[in-house]
């Protein structure tokens, strides 16, 4: 399977990714679709280093996993506190910042 | 046979997805989520890239799935937010633009694609020894570790336990209690 089955597997990851952070009206369902927009971006890079050559693509791809991984917790973190304040968990209810 | 698995693992990574963004319940959801990072690891493992496949697995299942599963289990459910029509709606309108993109961009650009290359044998080593080479990316892998030292820091600091919000002196406490007892009295 050449390059192009990969790229047409991340858009199509790339495009889940977005339709979960955009449609889905909690805050777990917008990390999970960072996650999923992180994965299709890595598995480009994964994709294009093998097949352009050198090990470049992989090594972005692990820095691209750890920061993935810090953002996770960060954000958790973000959640449980927004939600200790606001009492919920949609992303439209903290709105403070209209006031 | 690498066709096969290469629609095995794709078909893994695209339905999990698909189930991600359509389950009712988010632990449904986070369990589809995990056939996702299963598939693109079997994805990196065709790639060639037997160490990130199992950082994959390790970081990724191990522990962000695992994060997530904690930050479900640590709010409440919420099981009237799915709108089925709004979910279809984005879901297929996304994928059809980010197919036809790609397909668009595909025709035009040539990449500098070389389909004899070999796959590297094992990836570990020579990822080891770039990533620890002065002029290749030693500076990024030390500051990547101060990243994950303040990240690490920060969201225990950021859910640190806490009292209350002191309503004596901050605007904001005012504007929170006072939209606390509009929502009891809506509850009431």
């Amino acid at each position: 399977m050449g390059l192009a089955g990969y790229l047409i597997v991340a858009a199509i990851l790339f495009a889940l990714g977005i339709a979960c952070t955009v449609a889905r009206k909690n805050v777990i369902y917008v990390l999970m679709g960072i996650e999923l927009i992180l994965n299709a971006a890595n598995l480009n890079l994964v994709a294009f280093s093998r097949f352009v050559g050198g090990l470049d693509g992989q090594i972005f791809a692990i820095f691209s996993i750890i920061l993935a991984a810090a953002e996770a917790a960060v954000a958790l973190a973000i959640v449980l506190n927004v939600f200790g304040l606001f009492d919920s968990i949609r992303p439209d209810d903290p709105d403070l910042m209209k006031e | 046979m690498e066709l096969l698995f290469f629609l095995l693992f794709a078909g893994l990574a695209i339905a999990g997805a698909v189930a991600t963004v359509w389950m009712r319940y988010v632990v449904h959801s986070a369990f589809a989520l995990m056939g996702t990072f299963l598939g693109v690891a079997g994805l990196y493992v065709l790639l060639g890239a037997d160490f990130l496949a199992i950082t994959q697995i390790l970081i990724y299942v191990g522990g962000i799935l695992v994060l997530i599963l904690f930050g479900i289990m640590l709010t409440p459910p919420d099981r009237t937010e799915r709108n089925a029509k709004r979910v279809i709606g984005f879901s297929a309108s996304l994928v059809a633009i980010a197919l036809f993109l790609a397909v668009q961009i595909g025709s035009v650009v040539r990449w500098a694609e070389k389909s004899n290359l070999e796959a590297p044998k094992a990836t570990a080593a020579p990822i080891g020894r770039e990533l620890l080479r002065p002029d290749g990316y030693l500076i990024p892998f030390e500051l990547v570790s101060v990243v994950l030292l303040v990240a690490l820091i920060g969201s225990v600091f950021i859910a640190r336990r806490r009292k209350a919000v002191r309503v004596d002196d901050s605007s904001t406490a005012a504007i929170l209690a006072e939209r606390g007892t509009l929502q009891q009295k809506a509850g009431a």
